[in-house]
């Protein structure tokens, strides 16, 4: 049955790396995050079935401007984390970093518009258990409740997508991320993506809702 | 030299830092034994209280905090990730013939994961206003009022659901990457299968329960409504979201175990196995119908006749494929030479358990049985026969299988086989009295109980204090074979699997060469199969 063959190098071998298992890893990672989003989608269809009025009439007091000047904010970051990649399998490390500065930056910007957005909300007393929600009807909680629930953990994600891809950056300038090795900085991007595409969706269930 | 003389580290830091898939599955036995021992006494405990009438021994919040963290610490510390996290780390990648996992830095972040859930979890029970008392479910609008550190505690719990997804996808990854030359999807040992369709489910299953937790925090910090029936929110889709997961886990629990099972079988029958593809593809149909039962928790809950119609029906299929892996196991002893070592005598008390636990489970699968047991001790009797008959003994056959591979010791055979008595009869003492009890109307998570139910309950607490004592009897038997027991053979037990080929205790990288492998698993006679 085992017949030897010498084919496999020793485990202490630095050289071994598994791109394909790596990736595969990464993709049933981003299935556990669509998961995880897949739950407040849930709540969202049956508690928007239950209150079609409410969510109209919430999407309404939200800042369309800001959500979509977001939406391209973050589109533009996802086209910069994939021109990086491409200019890093090119050989291109400069170009490479400054696309990477530039997701990051997007990435910074996208959050401090959601902060300006939310306190603005917050200042209208627009807040979970605020004195203005708890007098109106229980639909216009549930909105409430939702959109800080998506748009925070979202949120997260952002902030855990610009932690991740400052590592990368970091990586490339110290050349451990090069053309013949960029397998970390392919997964990272599509993390990005995927926080991105979340975002997508949450824009007309929220914003567009009205 | 084995992994256990042989580290990348030397010491306490060379097993802390590990990053061997053998020396994390150690590292998850010796975590998990300690913390199955604390939930035993927590159960006995109750049982304690149980033994009187009128004053109780304990108050009753005391107890409901008794019954909550042991079901936590049962339920997520040790049934969930048992097998899977102990015998799947140390086993799989030597049964497909690889030198570790796909990612072993990550296997090693998920027991730090796990240990820091369990020091959250631990931590919650003495801060704040209280040890939870919600029951190990955390149903809301409960969860949400009541005065118990419930917060803390859920977030341990979702941080130990990280460490289950990432052991998830690890070994979703090290079997698609990672098998020998030759080891073809069908050349694949069958515990190997099992743990396939698990970590499927974990990956699939884990993320909804994490969001869930979450929203119960965010409601109990930020008050955000979604469950809060005052702000228009539906407690019952908490339940939908909690089952949504905490169904197909009943089945990260079980599958592992069956498993474990189907290796131990044809090696003490000297006999292949029976039906090898039902069994493999049974693995992944109670995988993908596991998920479609959810609802069957929720029959009394005011659900809508239609759903309760469907999920009833789901219901008695996910016994189909479970069913088939019964028939298979007792069809593999049909002529086999048996041999009743005892993983055998283990392994045959699992199936008779699980039996009893899988028919009572489909008795409630029926609806109108259904209402009148809902929230009896018959719940808590039949998931004890699934959970402790089915998964803790398929962890017990499990470790006198493999003990010997893992740890290079031999323990002492007779006392294995004499622990059975008392764990065997105070078992069903403590747990047939439960489905009694149940069938006459005993409530759960009672503190005290009527004095009609009085004589059922004294018999409950022998059987536990029997059992426990069994179960003391039978992990002592371990530890005196760690530090007295004779040094085992490479392959004791007659197995054909891979990890019976390699030294025993495994070295450091498994295989000195890569094994080809040209053949279906379980040949047992060579000859006669040519």
């Amino acid at each position: 049955m085992n017949s030897p063959v010498p084919a496999q190098p020793p485990i202490h071998a630095e050289s071994h790396k598994d791109y394909e298992g790596g990736k595969l890893g990464m993709w049933l990672f981003l299935f556990t995050e669509i998961l995880l989003f897949g739950g407040l989608f849930i709540l969202y269809s049956a508690y928007r079935a239950r209150y079609p009025l409410e969510f109209h009439e919430g999407g309404q007091h939200l800042n369309v401007i800001i959500g979509i000047t977001n939406t391209v904010v973050l589109l533009t970051s996802s086209l910069t984390v994939a021109l990086s990649i491409g200019a890093i399998r090119r050989g291109n490390r400069r170009m490479a970093i400054q696309c990477l500065s530039g997701t990051i930056t997007l990435g910074a910007i996208f959050l401090v518009n959601k902060y300006i957005e939310w306190s603005g909300e917050i200042r209208h007393g627009l807040y979970p258990n605020s004195p203005i929600l708890r007098k109106r009807p229980p639909g216009d909680q549930i909105f409430f409740g939702l959109y800080y629930s998506m748009t925070g953990l979202h949120g997260l994600h952002v902030l855990a997508g610009i932690s991740l891809l400052s590592v990368m950056l970091a990586l490339v300038i110290r050349k451990k991320i090069t053309r013949d090795d960029f397998n970390k900085l392919e997964n990272a991007g599509l993390y990005w993506h995927l926080v991105d595409v979340i975002w997508i969706f949450l824009l007309p269930l929220l914003y567009l809702a009205a | 030299m084995s992994y256990i003389d042989e580290g990348a580290r030397k010491g306490i830091l060379g097993w802390l830092l590990t990053t061997d898939h053998k020396r994390i599955g150690i590292l998850y036995l010796v975590s998990m034994v300690a913390l199955f021992f604390v939930a035993v006494t927590l159960g006995v405990l109750m049982r304690i209280e149980q033994l009187t009438l009128n004053p109780p021994m304990f108050s009753p919040k005391t107890y409901n905090a008794f019954f909550t963290v042991h079901g936590v610490i049962m339920i997520f510390m040790f049934v969930i990730p048992g097998l899977s996290t102990v015998f799947g780390n140390f086993l799989l990648p030597i049964m497909i013939g690889a030198r570790d996992v796909s990612f072993p830095r990550l296997n090693l972040l998920s027991w730090y994961l796990f240990i820091a859930g369990t020091l959250i979890v631990i931590a919650s029970l003495f801060t704040g206003k209280g040890a939870p008392d919600t029951g190990w479910t955390f149903y809301a609008p409960y969860s949400l009022q009541s005065g118990t550190n419930v917060a803390l505690g859920v977030f341990g719990v979702f941080v130990m659901g990280f460490s289950s997804i990432l052991t998830g996808l690890n070994f979703i990854t090290t079997i698609h990457r990672l098998r020998a030359p030759g080891m073809t999807w069908y050349r694949m040992p069958l515990f190997a299968w099992s743990l396939y369709g698990t970590a499927w489910i974990q990956v699939l299953a884990t993320p909804i329960v994490g969001i869930t937790l979450l929203l119960v925090i965010a409601e109990r910090i930020f008050g955000i409504g979604v469950f809060d029936p005052t702000k228009g929110g539906d407690p019952l889709l908490y339940q939908h979201l909690f089952w949504m997961y905490s169904h197909p886990a009943v089945y990260i629990m079980i599958l592992p175990a069956m498993g474990a099972i189907t290796e131990i079988i044809p090696t003490f029958a000297h006999k292949t196995i029976f039906g090898y593809r039902y069994i493999a593809y049974s693995s992944l149909a109670i995988a993908f119908l596991g998920s479609l039962v959810w609802g069957h928790h929720m029959f009394t809950s005011g659900m809508s006749e239609i759903s309760n119609l469907v999920f009833s029906l789901l219901t008695f299929l996910v016994a189909v494929p479970s069913a088939i892996k019964v028939f298979n196991w007792t069809a593999t002893l049909y002529k086999g030479s048996i041999e009743v070592k005892p993983p055998m005598l283990y392994a045959l008390t699992f199936i008779f358990l699980f039996s009893i636990g899988g028919l009572t489970g489909l008795m409630q699968g029926a609806l109108a049985v259904n209402s009148q047991v809902h929230d009896t001790y018959f719940i808590v009797g039949h998931f004890h026969y699934v959970m402790f008959g089915g998964t803790v003994m398929g962890f017990f056959a499990a470790l006198l299988y493999w003990f010997p591979k893992m740890s290079g010791k031999t323990y002492n055979e007779k006392i294995a086989d004499w622990a059975l008595a008392p764990i065997f009869v105070g078992f069903n003492m403590l747990y047939f009295s439960m489905l009694v009890l149940g069938y006459m109307g005993m409530p759960r998570r009672y503190y005290t109980h009527l004095p009609q139910y009085h004589t059922g309950h004294i018999i409950a607490s022998i059987g536990a204090f029997i059992l426990a004592s069994g179960v003391v009897l039978f992990f002592g038997n371990f530890v005196v074979a760690l530090f007295k027991g004779k040094k085992a053979e490479q392959n004791p037990w007659g197995g054909v699997t891979l990890e019976w080929r390699v030294p025993t205790p495994p070295p450091l990288e498994n295989f000195s060469e890569i094994p080809t492998i040209t053949e279906r698993p379980y040949i047992f006679n060579p000859e006669a199969s040519q």
